[in-house]
């Protein structure tokens, strides 16, 4: 059978719609001469029209097919292989299968006749799926297309039809948005609950001690592993808490003399240059923060006789607290200056001066605003990963002392995920349990942030 | 009394100048700080030190019966010990067989395969030829040579012992080593040999993943904010979309990656590693960013625009994609930019869906296996060689101009398009 590349029926099916647009643009003027009278929308939205009907199912099958044909095809193989061996566990077929399908394209080379012959019978289906596919989409976009454009008549208005039809698309693409929402809840949920029935839900939530190695044969000696949070939360706060400990002061006060007493010229240079530090990817704080800072503290501890650890909390937590700076301080200025001049002027017509109009006036007017930048701020520490990987530690020690090495969440869930990973391995499924964790904590915050801040806007409006 | 407590309220005010002052002052300092240490590690991966060798190669040995070079032939053939045996000639004197072991440290393990690839490109004639080639010393060398590592720690600590230095320095003294403009960091993929290791693979698979990204979100984006701003219903469903985006905008980026991992890779079964999946993944990471940007530009445009639109009888649709569209296009693009600068700097979600493979081939396709500039420069400077870490540098330098002038770009588009109405 023959392997119709996806390319190619894409560009056909673009082609096919193409077609119907000018087909129908041409032929509702002749039919619109026939009845002899003018059509009620302009020929190019019954144009629009058929081509939007014909372009639009067919992708959405093309689309099905490609993602789900070789899904399905490959459960057929699996099913296949574990008929020809019963005898084989699941890890075996699947090993087996992925053989066959690297065969099958040629990747590697086998002498096996069974696998050979499976290959063969692997691609011939796969090639069978593609061909179909080309098959039924053009057909159906060539099917639709001609439906639509010969009922098409003079007197409807296509225009309106259009329209709906483009509305509903908008809509859809606003909806992802909560699509998006409910695949992040429902992948993790589903995969920490894979990770619940393995692995006691209090003992994850409540245990004391982290160490994610699991035995590798039944039989070994080796500690089962066991997942406390405990300590990695621990240490997730203590580095949130060592970042926030330079972002907050630093940040507000900068925000404070850039809405109060800087002059215009000097906000216009230091504004930007701020904004030049929150666009510095993450990775080059975490390559500072590894190669620079961490090895800075270690010497100033040294030669105060402290004993520093390479992989501290207090470097990780002090880049990521640089880092921080540019957000507290864009978002409490924005908040500072949104509080109303009148205040402002009541104020100093009192005869306060202006650091005493700040401390007693504007900030108790800003301060719900100013919290909910440091929530914000502090989700945005608990979340953030590149810095802690590069510059945190692995090993989850229980202990608030910043010297020490300490682990966060993120820090854990990549090095559970990266590498070749098996999906039903609790070490992996933890991941996605620590992955929940940290979605629900971030969510909460950013939720609590955004209705303090809201408070802000209803109180001058 | 009254002159003494406004001396002290004054005081107050200073302190808090001062305060403020010193945040900045401590935020800039950092930022320098950040861009200096970074550019003085990276400068020298600018250079890198190469010897030069005479070598004659004999082309009918590696060419089939009708003169066209031969592949096969070419792999057989044994390029390193062409190298090895033209760098003894410099040295006479070594003879055992662990001196040899140690003058062939000196120079890069990868010289025979580079030395292949520059008679490929030469496309010699038939015959014997004589080439005089620039190739590779080792990073242990390279470093030596740019001062880099020190030679004052004890010869067994350190990783290029005595008698390596004399020869390097014997060869630089004859003008046969010395340091050149780095072209293989321009021109090639990663490499398991510093010296060999390039940036272009991982800039290719960042402009794939971003080209996916672009073209996934700002359509997406697009449409969501015209329907948001003029056709949405005041009710719940829109409030609930409203709530859904600006929370995407604050959900960790790593859990995108998780994300990812579990819906793109195991549920709908795409390709680990490939450029589609890192472009889907970003493209749903930036989609709040470009929605929250456009709405904001969208709403710039005056309402007597389109009222104007309407009244003449277009359609809500028509004034819309007609007149609104149009005029807020800038802003839009603006905002596009602003995303695909965090995009391209993103680099936890990448992690969760493989993009961090060691892959010495540069992508070609939307589905082979990629890696991106900052996963590549995480890769780096994890690695142990020291002459690793001044290409992360140069890389990280790289990077962070070209997301800046990005970022500039964006602010230079707002301000040339920025109409007051």
């Amino acid at each position: 059978m023959q392997n119709i590349p996806l390319s190619f029926v894409f560009f056909m099916l673009i082609g096919v719609s193409l077609f119907f647009y000018f087909y129908s643009k041409n032929n509702i003027l002749k039919k619109a001469a026939f009845v002899g009278q003018r059509s009620k929308a302009l020929p190019s939205h019954y144009g629009q029209q058929s081509f939007l009907w014909a372009f639009i199912p067919s992708a959405i099958i093309l689309i099905f097919l490609t993602i789900g044909g070789p899904n399905y095809i490959d459960q057929l193989f699996y099913n296949k292989i574990q008929e020809l061996n019963p005898k084989l566990n699941q890890s075996f077929v699947s090993l087996i299968l992925a053989k066959v399908i690297n065969v099958s394209n040629g990747k590697i080379a086998t002498a096996d006749e069974k696998i050979l012959s499976l290959a063969s019978d692997y691609k011939a289906a796969l090639d069978q799926l593609h061909f179909y596919r080309g098959l039924v989409v053009i057909l159906c976009a060539a099917l639709v297309g001609m439906f639509v454009s010969s009922l098409q008549s003079p007197r409807a208005n296509a225009r309106e039809n259009v329209e709906k039809l483009i509305i509903n698309i908008f809509f859809v693409s606003a909806v992802i948005a909560i699509f998006t929402t409910g695949a992040i809840i429902l992948s993790l949920l589903f995969e920490a609950l894979r990770f619940f029935s393995l692995y006691n839900f209090f003992n994850f939530l409540f245990g004391l001690h982290w160490a994610p190695n699991v035995a590798i044969r039944s039989d070994q000696v080796a500690a089962a592993g066991s997942f406390g949070m405990i300590p990695v939360l621990v240490g997730t706060l203590l580095i949130s808490f060592i970042a926030m400990c330079v972002a907050i002061p630093i940040g507000l006060f900068s925000a404070i003399y850039l809405a109060e007493f800087a002059s215009p010229r000097t906000r216009d240079f230091v504004k930007p240059t701020l904004e030049i530090l929150a666009g510095i990817p993450t990775v080059v704080y975490g390559y500072f923060a590894a190669l620079t800072a961490a090895p800075f503290f270690r010497e100033i501890g040294f030669s105060l006789g402290l004993d520093v650890s390479s992989e501290s909390a207090l470097a990780a937590g002090a880049v990521m607290g640089i880092m921080i700076i540019p957000f507290i301080s864009s978002l409490s200025d924005d908040v500072i200056r949104a509080v109303p001049q009148s205040l402002r002027d009541g104020s100093m017509g009192l005869g306060a001066t202006k650091a005493e109009t700040i401390y007693n006036v504007v900030l108790p007017a800003a301060i719900p605003g100013l919290v909910g930048a440091v929530l914000l701020a502090v989700s945005r520490a608990i979340g953030e990963t590149m810095i802690v990987v590069m510059a945190a530690g692995l090993s989850a020690s229980l202990t608030v002392n910043p010297l020490d090495s300490v682990t966060t969440v993120t820090v854990q869930i990549v090095s559970l995920l990266t590498g070749d990973t098996e999906f039903d391995d609790i070490k992996t499924l933890s991941a996605f349990g620590l992955g929940l964790a940290l979605f629900f904590f971030t969510l909460l915050l950013n939720i609590f942030a955004l209705s303090i801040s809201r408070r802000l806007a209803e109180r001058y409006d | 009394m009254i002159r003494k407590s406004i001396q002290s309220r004054r005081a107050r005010e200073t302190r808090l100048k001062i305060y403020g002052i010193t945040s900045i002052c401590f935020a800039l300092i950092m930022l320098a700080t950040l861009l200096i240490s970074i550019g003085l590690n990276g400068y020298s991966a600018l250079q890198q030190a190469y010897f030069k060798v005479d070598i004659s190669v004999n082309m009918d040995k590696l060419v089939d019966d009708s003169g066209t070079i031969n592949k096969n032939k070419m792999n057989l053939f044994n390029w390193d010990g062409l190298v090895k045996s033209a760098l003894r000639e410099f040295f006479p004197e070594v003879k055992e067989r662990n001196e040899k072991k140690e003058l062939f440290a000196i120079i890069s393990a990868n010289a025979g395969y580079d030395l292949k690839e520059i008679v490929k490109k030469k496309a010699l004639g038939s015959g014997s030829h004589t080439l005089s080639v620039w190739l590779h010393l080792s990073d242990d060398a390279d470093q030596y040579l740019k001062g880099r590592l020190s030679i004052d720690i004890p010869e067994e600590d350190r990783r290029i012992n005595n008698k390596q230095i004399a020869w390097v320095n014997s060869l630089v003294e004859r003008d046969i080593a010395k340091l050149k403009f780095n072209k293989t960091f321009f021109t090639s993929a990663d490499s398991r040999e510093p010296e060999s290791a390039g940036i272009l693979g991982s800039v290719v698979g960042s402009a794939l993943t971003l080209f996916v990204t672009v073209m996934f979100a700002l359509p997406l984006a697009v449409m969501a904010s015209i329907y948001l701003e003029y056709f949405a219903k005041p009710g719940r469903i829109t409030d609930f979309i409203e709530v859904n985006i600006n929370n995407l905008a604050a959900v960790p980026s790593i859990v995108f990656g998780l994300l990812g991992l579990s819906v793109f890779l195991s549920t709908f079964g795409l390709p680990r590693s490939a450029p589609l999946v890192g472009g889907l993944v970003l493209g749903l990471m930036t989609l709040p960013t470009i929605i929250i940007a456009s709405r904001a530009s969208i709403r710039s445009i005056p309402p007597s625009i389109r009222e104007a639109a309407l009244g003449l009888g277009a359609s809500k649709m028509q004034a819309a994609m007609h007149h609104v569209l149009p005029l807020a296009a800038p802003g839009i693009l603006t905002g596009t930019i602003i995303g695909m600068a965090q995009a391209l700097g993103e680099t936890a979600p990448l992690l969760m869906i493989g993009m961090v493979a060691f892959i010495i081939d540069i992508p070609t396709t939307f589905t082979s296996s990629a890696t991106a500039m900052p996963v590549q420069i995480y890769m780096w400077s994890d690695s142990a060689e020291r002459a690793f870490y001044e290409r992360s540098s140069l890389a990280i330098l790289f990077l962070v101009a070209f997301l800046i002038s990005m970022n500039l770009l964006a602010v230079v588009l707002r301000k040339k398009f920025e109409k007051k109405w």
